[in-house]
């Protein structure tokens, strides 16, 4: 059984972004279905399967839909159209902190995200210490999140998720932020997840990064699968095509 | 999906809805105790002094109703908006979504607490004693919550796609403080509208807390029948509601 499997998955989003107040719904209930204006296609028709222990790789141009996909396969959203299946636990680091609170010192965030997670108290409190160490930055951890950098953000972030030991890890380009020593130590906790196994799913600017660990790349545009193959073809022929 | 650890998510939400507030403010709890202090004294001044009422008591008399009124209206028009407030967390983790909105009400019980802490006291203070009936209290309280929780979940979900939601709530809170006997006494209300009072769980909250601190008398039992029906009738609603609303969540926020 895949891990991931997308059959014919579309999904539409309003132009507007979804009518917010009562007075836009009145307008909407008089309107002839012609007068509406149509939906727009963030993914179109998109069928992939991603194995256990596979390591794949979302590239395309702004807009392209990638993030949207994450979105799918975390479920936190659901397809206008298809079915989608994913069987095993995720954990995904979709943007940078999402979860944290500025406000809190960095310790409660790491437990509060944690939980968000789904990581269970025990567990939580037994790798804490471990978490503060492989983020780097334990002299801080007492302090307010407000005061982090962008890059210790999500080093913690980071160092979350990757604790959590889910079956499939997502990320969203959030690696770009760390720093040359922290993106070394994440490359190798990646490399020592696709040995115990694990799946990934990610979206990535870097073709170093895609080219290191991938075994398959999905190339997205406008919504739909331009190509999907081995990364070193898939990548030749965006970077021909973006020129 | 998620299969976590829901007692552990809840305290966390809860704990982080209070250091944020109490962080920011530089005389923390004592705001708890402000609010329904002033407002108790400045209806007992114009219900004793200018309206000459003959309530034994009046400052007790009006707090057992302000109480359970300012825990309602703050868990609930808080509650309504804290799916928008949360928006970051539902776009991006795929945490159980009823949390959210349960999380915030419960957020503050914190609240509630110091003022049943300041009621207690002030019921002492004014001679009534301990009594037995007082084991009822734990079981009204928390079918108040209950009760807020359901309502909550019903405004939040609304809020989401109809955002004009949160004046509803706020105006009627305005409402509900002449419609909940809070300065008057259930007897003043006349017999054929006192049954529809009986269905309001905060007016039958405000009821049992007068005949537990005041009269030391058990809560009538057809009274707490009902609040416990309505209660957790109200909690059910609330779910399922939620339940067919919380699809479109991330399209809508």
């Amino acid at each position: 059984m895949a891990l991931i499997e997308f059959e014919h998955v579309s999904k539409t989003f309003a132009h507007h972004g979804g009518a917010k107040l009562l007075r836009a719904h009145l307008a909407d209930a008089f309107r002839t279905r012609e007068m509406k204006a149509e939906d727009f296609y963030a993914l179109k028709d998109v069928s992939f399967q991603v194995e256990r222990g596979d390591c794949m790789a979302i590239v395309g141009g702004n807009g392209a839909g990638k993030s949207t996909l994450l979105s799918l396969v975390s479920g936190l959203c659901l397809p206008t159209a298809g079915s989608i299946r994913v069987n095993g636990q995720v954990a995904a680091l979709l943007e940078l902190g999402s979860g944290f609170h500025p406000d809190l010192t960095g310790a409660e965030n790491v437990l509060l995200n944690a939980s968000l997670l789904g990581l269970h108290r025990r567990k939580a409190e037994a790798c804490f210490d471990e978490i503060v160490e492989f983020s780097g930055i334990r002299d801080f951890i007492h302090e307010p999140l407000r005061t982090y950098s962008s890059g210790m953000t999500m080093r913690l972030a980071f160092s979350v998720a990757v604790h959590v030991d889910p079956d499939l890890l997502i990320i969203d380009e959030v690696l770009a932020v760390g720093d040359q020593a922290f993106q070394v130590k994440c490359f190798d906790k990646i490399a020592q997840f696709k040995r115990e196994g694990k799946t990934l799913l990610f979206v990535s600017h870097s073709a170093d990064l895609v080219q290191q660990f991938c075994d398959r790349t999905i190339w997205l545009k406008q919504g739909q699968i331009a190509m999907a193959g081995p990364p070193d073809e898939v990548l030749q022929a965006y970077m021909a095509h973006s020129g | 999906m998620w299969n976590g650890d829901y007692g552990f998510l809840l305290t966390n939400l809860v704990k982080k809805d209070f250091k944020v507030r109490y962080r920011n403010m530089s005389l923390g709890i004592f705001w708890s105790l402000l609010n329904p202090l002033v407002t108790m004294a400045a209806l007992t001044f114009v219900f004793t002094k200018v309206f000459n009422n003959k309530q034994h008591a009046f400052p007790v008399f009006v707090l057992c109703g302000l109480v359970p009124f300012n825990f309602m209206t703050l868990a609930w028009s808080s509650g309504t908006s804290s799916l928008l407030e949360n928006a970051a967390l539902i776009k991006r983790v795929a945490v159980p979504r009823e949390i959210v909105p349960i999380a915030t009400v419960l957020g503050n019980c914190v609240h509630l607490l110091i003022q049943i802490g300041l009621l207690l006291v002030f019921t002492l203070a004014f001679g009534f004693g301990i009594n037995r009936n007082w084991i009822w209290l734990p079981f009204v309280w928390a079918m108040e919550i209950l009760f807020v929780c359901g309502l909550t979940l019903i405004s939040s979900s609304i809020n989401v796609y109809v955002r004009d939601t949160r004046y509803v709530v706020e105006s009627a809170n305005t409402i509900l403080f002449w419609l909940v006997p809070i300065f008057y006494s259930f007897s003043d209300i006349p017999a054929r509208f006192q049954e529809l009072f009986w269905y309001n769980p905060v007016a039958a909250m405000v009821m049992a807390l007068r005949n537990i601190l005041m009269e030391g008398a058990p809560p009538a039992p057809s009274l707490l029948i009902r609040l416990c029906l309505v209660s957790m009738g109200m909690f059910g609603l609330g779910l399922l509601v939620f339940r067919r609303l919380k699809n479109g969540f991330y399209d809508y926020l």
